[in-house]
């Protein structure tokens, strides 16, 4: 989502943006023309008219689950966002927490009062 | 919304309670913030905004027809710009 137009966005994906990911993007362009979107989740620079780089993980319920903003020149990182979905989903599921750079298929923790103080001994970091 | 694609439309932008946008009336500070803060655990704030998609082309999206399912919200600076 940006301040630009569907008519910019169209234009966008067609000339370039299907010349780096085949097909173009795979998913709505939003336009957010006057910034009053952004405004609302707190990215809308009104100096520059533009909403800065903000990330938001939105869960079945609606929910915000995690957020990311970065100021322009700082790309962002999609593993980091789709290991952060899946983590998400595994604990919306199962209940466990994941610790810290957690991937499918590694140690997850169950907090309770035997944990504390001995998560040294179930889980290190790599 | 209308059925004609003219080059001005507007799209309902954010959707909040209406009492926390009275008419010309000025927000108090818990109304601003109501409208104003996005937090981690709380409801994401409703909206309502055109969109092209490829394939199908100009349409409306709004962010509560997609209860039920993950979404990602992606704001950057523009089209065309470098990063």
């Amino acid at each position: 989502m940006s301040v630009d137009s569907r008519f910019t966005h169209k234009i966008w994906n067609e000339v370039e943006l299907s010349k780096m990911v085949e097909g173009g993007i795979p998913f709505p362009m939003l336009s957010d023309q006057g910034g009053r979107i952004g405004t609302v989740y707190g990215v809308y620079d009104e100096a520059a008219g533009v909403n800065i780089r903000g990330r938001f993980l939105i869960d079945p319920d609606g929910v915000i689950q995690a957020m990311e903003v970065l100021t322009a020149p700082v790309g962002r990182n999609p593993e980091e966002l789709i290991r952060q979905i899946r983590a998400y989903q595994h604990v919306r599921e199962t209940g466990e927490a994941t610790p810290s750079g957690w991937t499918p298929g590694a140690k997850t923790l169950k907090p309770g009062p035997d944990l504390v103080g001995k998560v040294w001994e179930v889980w290190q970091p790599e | 919304m209308p059925e004609v694609d003219s080059c001005v439309q507007a799209a309902a932008g954010p959707l909040i309670e209406e009492a926390a946008v009275p008419d010309r009336v000025p927000l108090t500070g818990k109304e601003k913030q109501k409208m104003t803060v996005a937090r981690v655990g709380k409801q994401a704030s409703d909206f309502e905004t055109s969109a092209y998609v490829a394939g199908e082309g100009f349409k409306n999206i709004k962010l509560s027809n997609y209860r039920g399912q993950w979404v990602v919200i992606c704001f950057y600076p523009g089209d065309f710009t470098f990063v």
